[in-house]
């Protein structure tokens, strides 16, 4: 009889056939997976820089412009306090190439620092006695600090504000630990200490690509120039050398 | 999977694949706009601050 034979036939192959699909399906899972993954990737390393290169440009544009608007203000008189996402300034730093500029954003949250320069809450403003203190991506982003181990002492970085250039000059670099957050206190390494000083500290992560440590680099205040006088000629060539 | 996927596609050869690449590139708009800004602050390499945030 026709019909039994290949109704057993028919459940014999049964197992090995679903076996099979399975085992594709699984196959096919790992591959979607994988294929996945190096898609994450080319977005980390790749487009983030993309995206945040060309926000990051037209924010500049958009600074350097509202700066050149006519205010009352002066070095002096106390500024308003910035809120929170808020560009206020703009690093120019001669060590990282003539046209390196970035904006500045107050905070140190994830989005914030996707956009630019961070800056650490409650820390000193630009050219102010205390610790200007900030943070940036070394890697992906944007990645305003992508080249902070460059820096050498004497390396000048020039904050512009909309009353004031204030020049930073390098002074020393540290590596430390996630948790050691007394680097950004108003004299760094002594919590509580009034500060006499106004100096600048730029964290990023180390080594590239982790997170296990952070890459410190301190700088003094060097000279404020109000935004009549302007920056000295010069003043934001590349150094030479390393 | 993808087999049946193919079957289930419509018209000739080229037609599948060409619907095939448009939904590769929707699969990786979609991870692109939001599921890999929404993984990418879990990762633990994009830390750059001290004392964490």
């Amino acid at each position: 009889m026709p019909p039994p034979v290949a109704e057993t036939r028919g459940s014999h192959a049964r197992p090995t056939h679903r076996g099979a699909a399975v085992l594709s399906l699984v196959g096919e899972l790992c591959i979607t997976v994988g294929v996945l993954l190096f898609a994450f990737l080319a977005w980390q390393l790749w487009w983030t820089d993309v995206v945040a290169n060309r926000d990051q440009a037209a924010q500049v544009r958009t600074i350097e412009h509202a700066f050149e608007q006519p205010t009352t203000q002066t070095p002096t008189t106390p500024t308003k306090p910035v809120s929170l996402g808020d560009a206020f300034a703009l690093v120019r730093i001669p060590r990282f190439g003539a046209g390196y500029v970035r904006p500045v954003h107050e905070g140190t949250t994830a989005k914030i620092l996707s956009e630019g320069i961070g800056h650490y809450r409650g820390t000193a403003q630009p050219g102010q006695v205390g610790n200007f203190a900030t943070a940036g991506h070394r890697t992906t982003y944007g990645k305003p600090y992508a080249d902070i181990v460059e820096l050498r002492n004497g390396d000048r970085i020039v904050v512009e504000t909309r009353t004031a250039y204030d020049v930073y000059v390098v002074t020393d670099h540290e590596i430390v630990l996630p948790a050691q957050v007394d680097v950004i206190d108003a004299v760094p390494g002594k919590p509580g200490v009034r500060p006499t000083r106004a100096i600048m500290t730029m964290t990023s992560c180390n080594p590239k690509f982790s997170a296990a440590q952070r890459y410190i680099v301190h700088a003094r205040l060097d000279h404020t120039y109000t935004r009549a006088q302007g920056l000295p000629a010069g003043t934001l060539t590349s150094p030479k050398g390393g | 999977m993808y087999a049946a996927l193919w079957r289930l596609l419509p018209g000739p050869r080229l037609v599948r694949a060409l619907i095939c690449l448009v939904l590769v590139l929707a699969v990786l708009a979609v991870c692109f706009i939001w599921v890999f800004p929404w993984v990418a602050p879990h990762m633990p390499f994009n830390d750059v601050t001290v004392g964490g945030n």
